[in-house]
């Protein structure tokens, strides 16, 4: 009885699967896959190789205090990056009175003491990086209608997240003629600007680095636009994953630990099973 | 229960004869995974997942707790509590990735422990019990793991909710008061959020309860075996401790050295970037996708395309993803063959390796591709199979299949003869 059952339910499935199947791919052989400007135009992301990648990366902290300048100097305008504070830079190697003087230089919301009005005061290590913009509308509204999103995650919020910041930064260009050739709609509107490492190839943020030299580092290391933008690649993978030198350093010795244990527990199986395995 | 030659609990120290009279729990202990549970001595290393899983499930429950001290079920703020775990909880980062990778190795454990029980027959009289409830356990873990990734609120939590949610929308006429009914509003919102942490805490215990109850049932009839052929004599068996502690002791070794290789060197490996986005409601992701243990049972929710007569393309869709789970509770009364292991049934190994397998493999890329085609086109075919497996042609292969000859005892299996078997007898 069970089995007549299952034999029903069990065709009447493959059929319904069958059927949509069937139109399906009749749909496809008659229209195939609809080509899209993204599909054929989109680009994946360059190759980046930083000093934090794979197992044994470690953060390269000069690396992350010029990023930290292009951040504060370029994107700070315009991006948020609230989920950092300013005593969290004392990890990417300033001390205390630098930090101090950072935090100073940024004005935070704060309450009129006498008052209790609301203004603006210098930040303390304390405070989190403060918000460019009153809400998403003022945002809005400054930005050709696109909310500059916050970057305290960026580098893991997207598909390869540092090589594409890196691609995006440094990937501004001229849409190519042969793009408006095969796809004469695809104009990128007026106030967009076309990056192939964009999803849908044209994005709201004007190019942010323009010039070599847009920010003077401290080190004398050349601020190319290129390298400007590694440095800020890197900043920002420090941003998403501040624990990441923590955890590299943790997790070899954990596996080290594992690998002893787990050969101590095989030679045991081996001994007392030794017998068994015989006869 | 248990065989006759089990060793028996003695204890000698006047304290444990005291414990022993009063509440016998360590007699308890002795006999489920001391020496007195008397294991097959031929079982390979398929059936070392067992106690995997029940690693898993300790590792989940132990870090969920800590969480759970740390974490804000509140739409407005419980995106940032995870942060604030993994930035300023000491180790909080560590109990994230641990909870987060946790989830996708006990189902990638839970699964080998399936498939297992698929191609050895473990489903089979006189273990069909155990095999009961174990579905009952993989659907409370697809519940609870599928709400534990909506806590964290970011954008695949929100819509991956809103989905999932909406499958019971497809339920003709009641569908959307079920759907509003269980979301707590017209979205999910903070009364989503907030419930569904509620069961995300409660159902691991449930879970808890129904793995004791998996294991009371095993140990009914006693562990299967690679042959499938029951124990006959003391021969075929050794004492649980210590042969099968230490074995299973050095694979949880090695298993743990997989998971925390993932969870140090590769931690979001296995999840999507757009959960690092708060939830936006206002924002649909370009491709909605759940997490990769689901993909499978996505793909087959997605592979109906076309109404079928007068029912509703989803409609079908929800009906065979649920479906596709539920034809499990039946397999034992599907699949007829006497014989349970599938190394000594030739035409249901080539069905299990060269049809169920790879339609898994197919069904589970489709799930975490876009739906577009051929995509569409390749879950549609894998389902179909996956259906007609269970549904079709396992009951015809188990009725027509000749089986190769069995060895005659599990004795015989591991060294090659049985002195008991040139004697014919089977005590």
């Amino acid at each position: 009885m069970i089995r007549i059952l299952s034999l029903l339910v069990g065709l009447f499935f493959t059929a319904a699967l069958a059927w949509s199947f069937g139109n399906g791919a009749v749909n496809f052989a008659r229209e195939g896959k609809p080509a899209t400007v993204e599909s054929a135009f989109h680009e994946h992301p360059k190759a980046l190789h930083l000093a934090s990648d794979g197992p044994f990366g470690k953060f390269d902290k000069q690396q992350l205090q010029r990023g930290f300048q292009v951040y504060k100097e370029v994107c700070a305008a315009c991006h948020s990056l609230r989920l950092v504070a300013f005593r969290d830079l004392k990890a990417i190697g300033y001390n205390d009175d630098e930090v101090k003087a950072i935090a100073a230089g940024f004005n935070v919301p704060g309450l009129d003491p006498n008052t209790g009005e609301a203004n603006t005061r210098p930040g303390l290590a304390t405070d989190y990086f403060p918000m460019p913009f009153a809400n998403d509308i003022a945002a809005r509204a400054a930005n050709n209608n696109a909310v500059p999103p916050d970057l305290s995650l960026m580098t893991k919020a997207r598909h390869n997240g540092a090589a594409y910041v890196y691609s995006l930064l440094t990937g501004y260009q001229d849409q190519p003629a042969e793009l408006l050739k095969t796809f004469p709609d695809a104009k990128t509107p007026q106030g967009l600007h076309y990056n192939p490492y964009f999803a849908n190839l044209n994005l709201a943020m004007a190019p942010p680095l323009t010039a070599d030299g847009q920010v003077t580092y401290g080190d004398g290391t050349k601020a190319t636009k290129d390298q400007m933008a590694k440095d800020v690649a890197a900043f920002l993978v420090w941003t998403a994953e501040p624990k990441l030198d923590k955890r590299n350093q943790t997790g070899w010795p954990v596996l080290g630990f594992l690998l002893f244990a787990t050969i101590l527990g095989y030679l045991s199986y081996r001994t007392i099973w030794a017998e068994k395995k015989k006869h | 229960m248990s065989f006759p030659w089990a060793n028996e609990y003695k204890p000698s120290h006047p304290f444990m004869q005291w414990m022993d009279e009063k509440l016998p729990l360590p007699r308890f202990v002795y006999n489920a995974i001391g020496a007195g549970y008397p294991v097959p001595r031929n079982l390979n290393y398929w059936w070392n997942f067992g106690i995997l899983a029940l690693v898993c499930l300790t590792l989940q429950i132990v870090t969920g707790i800590v969480l759970a001290m740390h974490y804000a079920a509140n739409a407005g703020v419980a995106f940032d509590s995870v942060e604030h775990i993994m930035r300023d909880v000491n180790w909080g980062w560590l109990m994230r990735y641990a909870h987060a990778n946790g989830a996708s190795a006990f189902f990638v454990v839970i699964y080998i422990h399936i498939f297992r029980g698929f191609f050895y027959g473990s489903y089979k009289a006189p273990r069909e019990m155990v095999w009961l409830l174990g579905v009952v356990i993989f659907l409370l873990m697809m519940a609870t793991a599928f709400m534990g990734y909506v806590l964290p609120w970011g954008q695949m939590s929100f819509w991956g909710a809103k989905v999932i949610t909406g499958l019971f929308g497809a339920i003709p006429l009641v569908g959307e008061p079920i759907q509003q009914w269980l979301l707590g509003g017209f979205a999910p919102d903070n009364a989503a959020l907030n419930r569904f942490f509620s069961l995300h805490y409660l159902l691991p215990f449930v879970i808890i309860g129904v793995v004791v109850l998996h294991i009371w049932a095993l140990h009914i009839p006693g562990s299967s075996n690679p042959t499938g052929v029951e124990v006959k004599t003391e021969s075929d068996t050794v004492p649980f401790h210590p042969y099968f502690i230490v074995k299973d002791g050095w694979a949880v070794g090695a298993f743990l050295f997989l998971y925390c290789a993932v969870l140090f060197f590769a931690p979001n490996m296995l999840g999507h970037p757009d959960n690092y986005i708060p939830a936006n409601p206002m924002s649909t992701p370009a491709h909605i996708v759940p997490e990769w243990y689901f993909w499978p049972f996505y793909a087959i929710l997605r592979a109906f395309t076309f109404d079928f007569f007068f029912i509703p393309a989803k409609l079908m869709g929800v009906l065979a993803m649920f479906g596709s789970i539920l034809i499990w509770f039946f397999l034992p009364w599907l699949d007829k063959s006497p014989v349970r292991s599938g190394h000594y049934r030739p035409t249901f190994r080539k069905f299990f390796w060269f049809g169920l397998i790879p339609t898994m493999l197919v069904l589970f890329y489709c799930g975490g591709a876009p739906a577009e085609e051929p995509y569409v086109m390749f879950s549609q075919i894998a389902s179909l199979y996956y259906f007609a497996h269970f549904l079709i042609i396992l009951p015809i292969v188990s009725s027509i299949e000749r089986p190769d000859p069995l060895p005659f005892s599990i004795t015989e299996a591991v060294l090659g003869h049985d002195d008991k078997a040139a004697l014919g007898t089977t005590a």
